[in-house]
């Protein structure tokens, strides 16, 4: 039963040959999707593309499908899954200025990486401010640090914060996907259109 | 009525959307995590200031957490699936015929104009992603793929905040 490597089942040499096979494809995928341009990204909070949230919202409902299924056929204990954590305020605030970068930028880390691999300047100059980002964080750490670690909530899922049933969550999540794609593409018909290479 | 089209060679985006799916369930069914992208440039911060000035490193709080005793900072899962990123779309750039050097920008700004807000980007982007412990990848699409509240927060923050803020930029973008 999985996860595979944590229950022993595949000794952990294979643990970084399986990252770098998940990285290419994960990759591979993203740049396919057309991630590596920041106009096409960015195109999400104009109106004139909408790929960010058809890739996102698809992606994250099939994985949240698939692992609960897995969970209940019994290949995968959904205990044993690195569940991320929540500090509330934490998330908020780090949250709004990613999204700030996000408009600023026209990347996120991932898809910067992969204008970073097909040769967009832009993705490396977005990369470069990363480290520095990341380098300032560090060295004023004790200025961050108390909303770094405070209001932590433990490593809770939503049936634990709002007690809701996981499946019903995934099928009105699956409806707000779907009528939220076909939203999108009437926007998308009524915004002025955007045309870049 | 406008029937310029912008070339699309890219994948269908709910293809796609699956097939990144999939590989979110590989990846927590062989490891019991998720993908990730910030970590291994946090690995990499943490291993240049441990070579320039390692006693600066260890008596930082943040920089401590994630310098071992034997093994190299680099020596990480992140680390090597970030390798993987950077191989797996240098492939699907080579197949597509999309690798060059070039900034891509609207015509009504400036190359210069795109890279400064590139780097301002970035700076937040890495400034955000160590508050809330993970970027759009591990902290809200992996945490989304298990439910975690702090997933969907980071998530919903995130993309409210872009749309809240997308005005002010607007000249950068259409």
């Amino acid at each position: 039963m999985g996860p595979l490597i944590p229950n022993d089942l595949l000794s952990h040499e294979w643990n970084f040959i399986i990252a770098i096979i998940i990285g290419i494809a994960f990759g591979y995928i993203l740049e396919a999707s057309g991630f590596s341009s920041s106009r096409k990204l960015a195109g999400v909070f104009y109106g004139y593309d909408f790929v960010v949230l058809k890739v996102f919202f698809t992606a994250a409902l099939v994985s949240i499908i698939g692992i609960l299924y897995m969970d209940y056929l019994g290949y995968l204990d959904f205990n044993l899954l690195y569940i991320h954590p929540t500090y509330l305020w934490g998330a908020i605030i780090g949250g709004i200025i990613m999204g700030l970068g996000f408009v600023s930028g026209g990347f996120c880390p991932g898809t910067s990486l992969c204008g970073v691999a097909i040769g967009k300047i832009d993705a490396w100059v977005f990369v470069g401010g990363i480290l520095i980002g990341i380098f300032f964080f560090s060295e004023f750490y004790t200025l961050f640090e108390p909303l770094y670690n405070g209001s932590f909530d433990g490593y809770v899922t939503l049936m634990d914060t709002f007690g809701v049933d996981p499946y019903w969550f995934v099928f009105g999540f699956t409806i707000l996907a779907i009528v939220s794609f076909y939203l999108a593409d009437l926007v998308r018909k009524r915004v002025k259109k955007v045309f870049y290479n | 009525m406008d029937n310029r089209k912008n070339k699309h060679i890219y994948w269908n985006p709910y293809f796609g959307g699956f097939l990144l799916g999939i590989v979110i369930i590989f990846s927590f069914y062989m490891t019991g995590r998720g993908l990730g992208a910030t970590g291994a440039m946090k690995s990499t911060v943490v291993a240049a200031v441990d070579r320039v000035a390692p006693t600066h490193a260890e008596d930082n709080a943040y920089y401590s957490k994630f310098i071992g005793k034997d093994d190299s900072i680099l020596n990480n899962w992140l680390v090597f699936e970030t390798i993987g990123i950077l191989i797996g779309a240098f492939i699907s750039g080579s197949l597509a015929g999309r690798i060059g050097w070039r900034t891509q920008h609207s015509p009504k700004i400036t190359a210069r104009r795109r890279l400064i807000f590139a780097l301002i980007g970035g700076i937040l982007f890495g400034l955000g992603s160590q508050i809330a412990r993970g970027c759009t990848s591990g902290a809200a699409l992996s945490g989304m793929a298990v439910l975690s509240t702090g997933g969907f927060i980071t998530m919903l923050s995130i993309f409210g905040s872009g749309f809240l803020f997308a005005y002010f930029f607007r000249k950068n973008w259409i």
